[in-house]
């Protein structure tokens, strides 16, 4: 673990309103280099906008969030450069309906990193293969199951050689039977290394692959620690309940 | 939860004629009639009757010709206007969409006959161009604003999480709209932009009006030439019955294929 590095992203005292209501709340946190943050809370506790800020797809109102030395935020910064470093997995996977397995991990490897086709085929051949799948390359992705969809997309953000990747509740829409299979590949990936930020509501995955956890409420970070300290000895009582009621 | 299956959705704007789908028997068989009925009206007419009829039939494919030019020039370029007015729509910069907004707005508000009149001899009085040339445009500019709505419909249907995840990848929305909405958006726009392919084949009739030798006339011509008002109005009638009946049935064959395609 490399975890005393210069942080790759970090957040400072954002708040985001949607018209009257306060999403968040001077959040703060900063993740360092091969770092894996899990954030846990309730639904609406604000945790997915703080992630979708991180590259833009929420703008934020106060405060300032630095990915890899570039501001988000700023006018100035072209977005197009943070996304290319950070890959997202979304919960409802959002692959290209009218492009195959392949194609959907080739295209923005042509558009967006120029690479020519051989290369971008080669490197997407060998991401599905690490995520088992490589059987289905050239099937649509409406003929997949759930899992291998989310599979699919992780293997997609994967092939932009992100520095990071942000999970955004990537096994709520799946069938129990296939979260296992998403969170392997998850945890092989914490394993080389990869920076991560989770958004998740598996307590087991959060346990064991967390360096640090968030807990989150009403848009603030109620508390940070270690998964040991997490679980066993929450410091604060909302905490506590939530803990209760989900393990 | 988000399904991908639940991508296609179909929007129903219908201003052509009905499409005759094999789902819908009813209507099948009645195109069936029509279109069949109509033809065999036309050779009897030709063949039983062609003291009265035969003269007419020679005297009209000209028009059909003119009709079916400005009909596709009309389309293609109402399909390039109506691209430009759906982004504009959607666009999120104020000025952008007003002025679309505004364009769409006013368009729709105007009949299409007045319309032609007024691009026709507004373009007339600034610049000389062809009369079919200026009929094409004030077409294009009419459906332009119909296709707009279309257009914006059909990229408003494909689920947000598409644009957020090409944008996630890096690509700017320039490339997220060419590689990724607009080629769903294609799927789902095409039946209704079929319709307004045929709906533009009947109002190109109101070309007529200006000097341009349509079908209808080239058989304003022909019966003000010989009196035979309702025999040149019966053919007159079912060419275009023809003509729109064929397409519609050619759209028709091309949703069921983009269907079985899914």
């Amino acid at each position: 673990m490399k975890g005393n590095s210069e942080p790759i992203i970090e957040v400072s005292g954002i708040c985001k309103f949607f018209g009257a209501f306060q999403a968040l709340n001077n959040v703060s946190f900063s993740v360092a280099d091969g770092e894996k943050v899990v954030i846990i809370g309730p639904s609406g506790s604000g945790k997915s906008t703080v992630l979708r800020s991180i590259n833009r797809l929420e703008t934020i109102d106060r405060g300032r969030i630095v990915v890899h030395g570039m501001d988000v935020n700023d006018p100035e910064t072209d977005i197009c450069n943070v996304r290319e470093e950070v890959g997202m997995v979304f919960q409802s996977f959002n692959l290209f309906p009218h492009k195959t397995v392949l194609e959907n991990l080739m295209l923005a490897q042509l558009v967006v990193r120029r690479r020519n086709r051989t290369e971008a085929e080669n490197v997407s051949m060998e991401l599905l293969r690490k995520v088992g799948i490589e059987e289905k390359a050239n099937s649509y992705p409406a003929r997949l199951s759930g899992g291998q969809q989310q599979r699919v997309a992780i293997a997609r953000s994967l092939a932009m050689n992100p520095k990071a990747i942000l999970f955004d509740e990537p096994t709520s829409a799946l069938d129990p039977e296939m979260i296992g299979e998403v969170l392997d590949v998850m945890k092989t990936l914490a394993r080389e290394g990869m920076t991560m930020v989770v958004v998740t509501h598996e307590m087991g995955f959060a346990r064991e692959v967390a360096d640090r956890i968030l807990f989150m409420d009403h848009g603030k970070v109620i508390e940070e620690g270690v998964p040991e300290h997490f679980f066993t000895d929450p410091s604060h009582e909302r905490t506590k309940l939530f803990l209760s009621q989900i393990l | 939860m988000q399904d991908n299956s639940s991508l296609q959705k179909t929007i129903d704007i219908g201003e052509g004629a009905a499409i005759p789908l094999k789902s819908d028997k009813g209507l099948f068989t009645a195109w069936r009639i029509a279109f069949f009925g109509a033809i065999a009206t036309c050779l009897y007419l030709a063949f039983f009757r062609p003291d009265e009829y035969m003269a007419i039939f020679r005297f009209i494919p000209d028009g059909i010709i003119v009709t079916f030019k400005v009909t596709v020039g009309s389309i293609i370029l109402a399909l390039i206007v109506g691209l430009i007015a759906g982004l504009g729509r959607i666009s999120s910069n104020r000025l952008i969409n007003g002025a679309a907004s505004l364009y769409v707005e006013v368009i729709r508000g105007i009949p299409l006959l007045v319309q032609l009149f007024y691009i026709y001899y507004a373009l007339g009085r600034f610049v000389k161009i062809p009369d079919m040339a200026s009929a094409i445009i004030a077409m294009a500019i009419c459906y332009g604003a119909y296709l707009g709505e279309v257009f914006r419909a059909g990229i408003q249907s494909i689920p947000k999480g598409q644009m957020e995840a090409a944008l996630s990848l890096g690509m700017s929305r320039f490339q997220a709209m060419r590689h990724v909405i607009l080629p769903q958006a294609f799927k789902v726009i095409l039946p209704p932009v079929g319709n307004e392919f045929i709906a533009l084949l009947k109002d190109s009739s109101l070309v007529s009006i200006l000097a341009v030798s349509d079908l209808l006339r080239r058989g304003r011509e022909y019966a003000s030439e010989t009196f035979s008002y309702f025999e040149t109005y019966t053919v007159i009638a079912l060419v275009y019955l023809i003509l729109t009946l064929f397409f519609s049935k050619l759209i028709g064959i091309m949703e069921e294929r983009l269907n079985e395609g899914k």
